[in-house]
């Protein structure tokens, strides 16, 4: 076959990287975010959490951008029908990723105001870590689509049991990430904290992670039959392993990479059993997949030289900035 | 889902009044954020040179700035990217293999960019070298504009698409360059850039005279008032050729869309520009209106006596509304005047090396700060009615580009609360920046960690 079909599969392997990237960096973000109300207790260690935070979390969020675009861009059908049909849950997320980014900013200018926008910035951590699965869940389970590709069910349809497991696997998953970062960046009792939360985030974690793997399994039986998906669920399982072996041995960056390995465990389940969906529907023969969904050649061609010269670099200054910032916070830099 | 005809067009209504409010919200945020940038890397550039604190007390003061200004730009400017598949799924369908792409460029090659780079701005003055704080302040500079390339690429496609061809209804990609590099797209971001940077200017200056009559922070707050008066002076000025060069360009790649801006119904050899009128549509006549004769075509065609085409050679289905747009484009003009008009005594007091200006000078530059926004967004509101009924101009009608699923409920749903949540986050950040105004450059220096206590 020629070069020009296998680029909605390169495709489908780099919206899945933004995504796994969006999840492993925003994911620690998003982590802090909703654990703050118990890692934190008083006003020093609420400043670490924002510090450990403030100068990437922006950067983090990027990557959603980046996939939301890419997805538009390489598969505009499947954006269409996710954007418009999931339109009430994608606006909740919008409106919590509205008030989150301001909450941020604003809680550490506010004067009497900032007790709000600390509350306003953990509920809006919460929300979005919680619909990502449940959106997620309900592509792969499949939804009701029309002929025209268009969705065909409403809000309540979002929330089957297996959407619900996979939101409440994605919330277990960025409480993880996010503990272990706070483990990394903090001290004292604050640290202690953190890596109880990992280790509990852990158990969480991989109880749900089975019981998605179960549900999977009676609601989508045919999906397991595709061997990587066990590879990746092995990874999955040992990084969970390595990660509690890391935390009580207090080696805490190691920790955050094999959360991140689970995390990275987990998007590689989704691209094995979901591959060629987009969008899988109720109908088989009306799914959203990479040959009927993508764009042009040319297109998938121009935004793969965007990619190839823009991401290694991205993936530089991203390495670069973290380093700048590695270590414990301090709170005698500028900023928050 | 199976609405009926009232409710078809009550959604794609609300639809379109959802784009418009959320647009225009965002649309006050990233011209700041062009202008400040500039500002900035001034400043930073002054003190690699000359290492003299007040270069990096006034800039830092400035980034803090930035810091809120950025994040409310960048938290509503994620609706916009998700608002083509929410509430345009259609128009998603029919042009994605276009449109989509510069969406996309701009995150990974210039979004990423500003925001790694904001954050070492705003925490790493000091963990990294003075170089390389240099070069943060250039990376932001230079990311934010080019955010602005790929986003007015986009915008600019849809009012004169280029490098596709249609199959079946769809548009399909034939020439990247030509989709990006089309008719309008670089008259437009020259304007949209000038007009940042008048906006920023203005703000970073109003803020300096705010402190010179208080009578603080004197010398941090002359030296602010000096570069951002060379830039607003600079770019006003560029603003008048870019404009002029804009409306070209407008009246040759959409001639119903200049007939609009100046109410002008029948075609016309030495067409007059209308300083002053009530235009109505349905009368196709404009009352009390004021007009310089001939004046219209010499502008646009540099000849007094060139032909300007009339509303009336148009179909009445792909005509423009005409009273937003007249409105919306003479506003902005009578702005782009009055910048100039405060750009001259400003000349004149850098020119003159004048220690202390004038305190009426001052007060018009505080007084002043609303405009820029409004002319922005009143330069907007124009150039996008104009473009109507047309989502991608004589390719799709907006009336055809909404998602078909989503009800007008929910549709409204969503409506009402960006209104409140807009609302919300308008007045806090407001209130935010007036008091970092107030408090001035140096509790920025001190107020690092504690939130400003």
């Amino acid at each position: 076959m020629s070069a020009a079909s296998v680029l909605p599969d390169i495709w489908f392997v780099l919206i899945g990287v933004l995504f796994t990237g969006y999840s492993i960096l925003d994911g620690f973000d998003l982590g802090v975010g909703f654990l703050f109300p118990f890692l934190a207790k008083d006003e020093n260690e609420k400043r670490q959490l924002f510090r450990s935070i403030g100068p990437v979390w922006d950067g983090n969020e990027v990557w959603l951008l980046a996939g939301g675009g890419a997805l538009f861009a390489a598969f505009p059908q499947a954006y269409a029908t996710v954007f418009s049909g999931f339109y009430l849950a994608l606006m909740l997320v919008l409106f919590s990723l509205i008030l989150r980014a301001v909450s941020i900013e604003f809680q550490a200018h506010a004067g009497t105001g900032r007790r709000f926008w600390e509350t306003v910035f953990v509920a809006s951590s919460a929300l979005p870590s919680f619909l990502f699965g449940v959106a997620l869940g309900n592509v792969i389970q499949g939804v009701p689509l029309d002929s025209r590709m268009e969705y065909a069910g409403n809000f309540f349809t979002l929330l089957r049991p297996l959407p619900m497991v996979f939101g409440l696997l994605g919330l277990a998953a960025f409480a993880l990430q996010g503990s272990t970062w706070a483990a990394l960046k903090t001290t004292g009792a604050l640290q202690d904290k953190a890596r109880r939360a990992a280790l509990m985030s852990a158990g969480l974690f991989g109880a749900l992670f089975l019981l998605s793997f179960a549900s999977v399994w009676v609601g989508l039986p045919s999906a397991l039959k595709k061997a990587p998906a066990w590879t990746f669920a092995g990874l999955v399982l040992l990084a969970l392993i390595a990660l509690f072996l890391a935390v009580s041995k207090k080696k805490d960056k190691r920790a955050w990479i094999y959360s991140s390995t689970a995390l990275l465990g987990l998007w590689g389940i989704v691209g094995a059993i979901h591959y060629p969906n987009l969008v899988r529907a109720s109908d088989p023969a009306r799914s959203l997949t990479v040959f009927n969904s993508a764009s042009s050649p040319l297109t998938l061609k121009v935004m793969l030289i965007i990619a190839l010269a823009g991401m290694p670099l991205v993936i530089g200054y991203t390495v670069f900035a973290y380093r700048v910032f590695k270590g414990k916070v301090r709170l005698d830099d500028q900023g928050y | 889902m199976g609405s009926g005809k009232w409710n078809d067009m009550d959604a794609v209504f609300l639809a379109r009044l959802q784009f418009g409010l959320t647009a225009g919200f965002h649309y006050l945020f990233p011209p700041t954020t062009l202008g400040l940038s500039l500002v900035i890397f001034v400043l930073e550039s002054f003190y690699l040179l000359k290492k003299k604190d007040i270069f990096k007390e006034t800039s830092s003061f400035l980034i803090k700035l930035l810091g809120v200004v950025f994040v409310m730009g960048a938290a509503t400017g994620i609706v916009l990217e998700f608002a083509f598949g929410n509430n345009w799924s259609t128009y998603s369908r029919l042009v994605g293999d276009v449109f989509g792409a510069p969406l996309a460029a701009e995150a990974v090659l210039a979004f990423f960019l500003e925001s790694v780079f904001l954050g070492i701005l705003l925490f790493g003055r000091r963990r990294v070298a003075p170089r390389t704080y240099w070069l943060s302040s250039f990376l932001v500079f230079f990311a934010s504009h080019l955010s602005g390339v790929w986003i007015v690429i986009a915008n600019s496609w849809m009012q004169t698409p280029a490098g596709f061809r249609l199959e079946a209804g769809r548009a399909v990609l034939t020439d990247f360059g030509a989709a990006a590099w089309n008719p309008s797209f670089a008259a437009r971001f020259i304007h949209v850039i000038l007009g940042g940077w008048i906006t920023g200017s203005l703000v970073v200056a109003a803020i300096a005279a705010f402190w010179l009559l208080r009578g603080k922070s004197g010398d941090k707050a002359r030296l602010l008032l000096k570069t951002s008066l060379l830039v607003f002076i600079a770019s006003s000025l560029l603003q008048l050729g870019s404009g002029h060069a804009h409306s070209v360009q407008v009246t040759r790649t959409q001639p119903e869309k200049m007939a609009a801006f100046e109410a002008l119904w029948q075609s016309q050899d030495g067409a007059p520009f209308t300083v002053f009128g009530i235009p109505d549509a349905a009368k196709e006549k404009i009352y009390l209106a004021v007009r310089i004769p001939k004046l219209l075509s010499l502008l646009v065609h540099f000849d007094p006596n060139g032909r300007v085409a009339g509303l009336n050679e148009f179909p009445k289905d792909e005509r423009p509304p005409v009273f937003i747009p007249f409105a919306g484009y003479h506003l902005m003009i009578l702005f782009g005047l009055l910048f100039i008009l405060l750009a001259v005594p400003g000349a004149v007091i850098l020119i003159k090396k004048k220690a202390s200006p004038p305190r009426w000078y001052l007060k018009c530059l505080m007084g002043a700060v609303p405009l820029p926004f409004l002319a922005n967004e009143l330069g907007w509101i124009a150039a996008e009615v104009g473009r109507q009924p047309w989502a991608v101009y004589k390719i799709l009608r907006t009336a055809e580009a909404a998602s078909p699923v989503v009800p007008a409920g929910n549709i409204l749903f969503s409506l009402i609360a960006f209104t409140a949540i807009y609302a919300l986050i308008a007045t806090a950040g407001l209130s935010i920046i007036l008091r970092m105004a107030k408090r001035g450059p140096e509790a920025a220096a001190q107020a690092h960690g504690s939130g400003g206590k």
